[in-house]
């Protein structure tokens, strides 16, 4: 057994190592943020999530939205993230501290969404295009959710004030209304919350970051 | 067991040796063979999961109406059905007769490890009904909720007993390279799940320190769990085959304790560019290109063990599929090295190119070996032979043509990807147009792959239900044996 305690323990030595440097440093330097005040409005930042757009990060979770779209806006030396609008910024660690659970990703087959809330506002455009990607967006290769909103016979009496307006050629026809369910209104607060670079905080001062652009 | 018979053998202690043999292989049958049986359901199952996932990618609308089959879970059910449905599975019942035979010791708790391989296959079960229905974690790796973890990790703490009770009972004297890959692996990984599990799931760490920690995680299942079962097995059954002993001793050192320190360092490079400290990345980065010491070490060290033998991989299945393995990992790893360096990450970050990377090394590397190994020991754990010759074939074939597709056309796609993401005044929509004709080529390439699969999922089946009764000789690809060196048992 003797050799053996050799191997093990030095096998262990060398996981540990990593362990101290690639998860204990981690949780130290970035696990403990707090919220800064902004420096014009005197508002806490980066902003907690109101109840409905955290449920929407969970179902933006329970969907898998990370294998397609990332949530980091890189620097203008790495990629062309910032010239492209994904952001004004880098995204910097802090302004992730409200997530429960990050979802930075690594894929784009779809564009990033750190700042999406910023460069896609309207309510009524997630909703078409959430219902069908290619209402809005002609050739993308994401998924339609349909299943997250509710088809029914249009009553002519009662029509539902939140029913979908679809363009030509798409939809259920016009003796059915679509409305979003309470998962997907959640879903696109959570979108439209979603600004994680464009408050100004300490480490990420606008001047400092333009002098960094290039 | 007498070390200095086992150089000069004689009658008498080639038949102990054989007893011996057969006496572990017997104990192993039921757990190990479970294992393996089931991991080739997995491995079926992950495959269509695969194949539906490749077609949503250049066909949204394709099983686009339930919920339970939109893109955003199945992929990543498909991701843990192949890394702990298939690969694992596998990984443990390989480790475990690896060991077994090495450490000349029968397992001793077949009932409680039979047990413990149908609690993991449980958990997978119960993990991918948890994907689907949505309540995976959506943290890359560990998608399975926490409500399946208890069944894997009662499973491996099963496993992991039985090796050290193995280990334990080995004979005095020389370790050898592949008893410390497969230990360290049966440390590493319940060391990695546990910590990651509980740190990313049960009681979630704020969410920037997130990352580190989720691909410390997942670069460290494939580098310090199936790459060690991997390359044990290929230490292992390289000079079982050819009849030749390792070609360095010191060598095989080298390469294991520069895999356990540098590789563990490796898991920033997932996150280059991202919001975290230079130190960090960096680290990392340079741990990446320090892999080039262990992975040029194991290749020279498997080489020249090969050199003037390869004629024998026309014959031996085992040996093709092991050879086509270990040449992957070799490939996989420089590529991955390359990876890191910032200025190619730059253009290969976030695309298609990723995915190809990533397949060459749990698929060109682990899975190839694996479906070795598996070739090696069924036939000693059910005393019969693989029932034919044509299957084998049909399985190799799809298998390294398919994958080689699906290398190619994806990893050229991705490049391209890669450079037009970069350019700011291409739309977003014409890259996805440009990839199309690459996640086609992706989904046929991956259905030959399935053929294989399909095809040695015959085979098993068959072997157990024993519908040809074999003539004694091994299943070998030709009955023409080039030279005489005899195949070991």
């Amino acid at each position: 057994m003797n050799k053996f305690r050799f191997i093990f323990i030095g096998f262990m030595l060398t996981f540990m190592s990593s362990w101290v440097g690639l998860v204990l440093l981690p949780i130290w330097g970035l696990g403990n943020f707090e919220q800064v005040p902004d420096p014009e409005t005197g508002e806490m930042i980066p902003p907690v999530f109101s109840s409905l757009e955290r449920e929407g990060h969970r179902v933006y979770i329970a969907n898998g939205c990370i294998y397609c779209h990332s949530q980091q806006v890189h620097p203008a030396r790495v990629r062309s993230d910032i010239e492209r609008g994904w952001g004004e910024r880098r995204t910097v660690p802090r302004d992730y501290m409200n997530q429960e659970t990050v979802q930075m990703g690594t894929m784009r087959t779809g564009p990033d969404l750190s700042n999406i809330g910023v460069r896609n506002p309207s309510e009524t455009w997630h909703l078409l295009h959430l219902y069908n990607p290619q209402i809005t967006s002609k050739g993308s290769n994401m998924p339609p959710f349909k299943f997250l909103f509710e088809t029914r016979k249009k009553d002519p009496e009662k029509p539902a004030a939140n029913a979908l307006n679809f363009p030509k050629g798409f939809g259920p026809g016009k003796d059915f209304e679509v409305t979003p369910s309470h998962e997907m209104l959640a879903l696109v607060a959570y979108l439209q919350s979603l600004k994680l670079s464009s408050y100004e905080i300490p480490e990420a001062p606008a001047a400092r970051v333009d002098s960094l652009a290039k | 067991m007498s070390s200095e018979n086992a150089l000069k053998p004689d009658a008498a202690a080639i038949e102990e040796s054989r007893l011996q043999r057969l006496e572990i292989d017997r104990a192993a049958r039921w757990p190990v063979g479970i294992f393996l049986g089931s991991s080739l359901f997995w491995l079926l199952l992950g495959s269509a999961l695969a194949i539906a996932a490749s077609i949503k990618l250049h066909d949204p609308e394709f099983l686009a109406e339930n919920a339970w089959l939109t893109f955003g879970r199945v992929r990543p059910a498909h991701l843990n059905i192949v890394v702990y449905g298939w690969l694992s599975t596998a990984g443990i019942g390989i480790g475990l007769w690896i060991l077994s035979r090495l450490c000349r010791a029968p397992i001793r708790d077949h009932r409680s490890l039979t047990l413990a391989a149908v609690l993991w296959n449980m958990g997978n079960a119960v993990g991918t009904w948890g994907i689907l229905r949505g309540d995976s974690t959506a943290v890359e790796w560990l998608e399975y909720p926490t409500y399946a973890a208890p069944f894997l990790l009662v499973c491996f703490a099963f496993v992991t007993l039985e090796a050290v009770g193995l280990i334990r009972r080995r004979p005095p004297g020389h370790i050898y390279i592949s008893q410390w890959y497969i230990m360290a692996a049966f440390f590493w990984f319940p060391a990695l799940y546990f910590t990651a599990h509980g740190l990313l799931i049960l009681a979630p760490v704020q969410a920037p320190a997130q990352p580190p920690i989720n691909w410390w995680f997942a670069h460290n299942v494939l580098g310090l769990w199936f790459t060690p079962i991997g390359l044990g097995a290929v230490y292992y059954l390289i000079p079982k085959i050819i009849g030749r002993p390792i070609h360095s001793y010191y060598l095989s050192i080298i390469g294991f304790w520069s895999l356990a320190f540098f590789y563990a360092w490796n898991g920033m490079h997932h996150l280059i560019g991202g919001p975290f400290p230079a130190w960090l990345i960096t680290a990392s980065v340079v741990a990446s290109i320090m892999m080039f010491i262990p992975v040029i070490t194991v290749a020279i060290n498997h080489h020249f063990t090969m050199v003037g033998h390869f004629k024998k991989t026309i014959y031996s299945p085992t040996l093709r599929f092991v050879v086509f393995g270990a040449m992957c990992y070799t490939l996989a790893s420089f590529q991955g090295s390359s990876m890191a360096i910032r200025s190619l990450n730059g253009i290969t970050h976030f695309t298609h190119y990723t995915i190809a990377h990533a397949h060459l090394g749990v698929y060109g590397f682990a899975t190839m070996v694996f479906f070795g190994s598996i070739y090696y020991i069924m036939p000693r754990l059910l005393e019969r032979e693989w029932p034919s010759r044509f299957l084998i074939r049909i399985h190799f074939w799809s298998c390294a043509l398919g994958f080689i597709g699906y290398w190619s056309f994806l990893s050229w796609g991705g490049v391209l990807q890669g450079i037009e993401l970069n350019q700011k005044d291409t739309p977003f929509l014409e890259i996805v147009a440009l990839t199309m004709p690459y996640l086609k080529l992706r989904t046929i390439s991956g259905s030959l792959m399935t053929l294989g699969h399909v095809a040695f999922a015959i085979s098993f089946c068959w072997m157990i239900i024993r519908h040809r009764a074999s003539d004694g000789e091994p299943t070998l690809f030709t009955k023409r044996v080039p030279d005489p060196a005899p195949i070991h048992e």
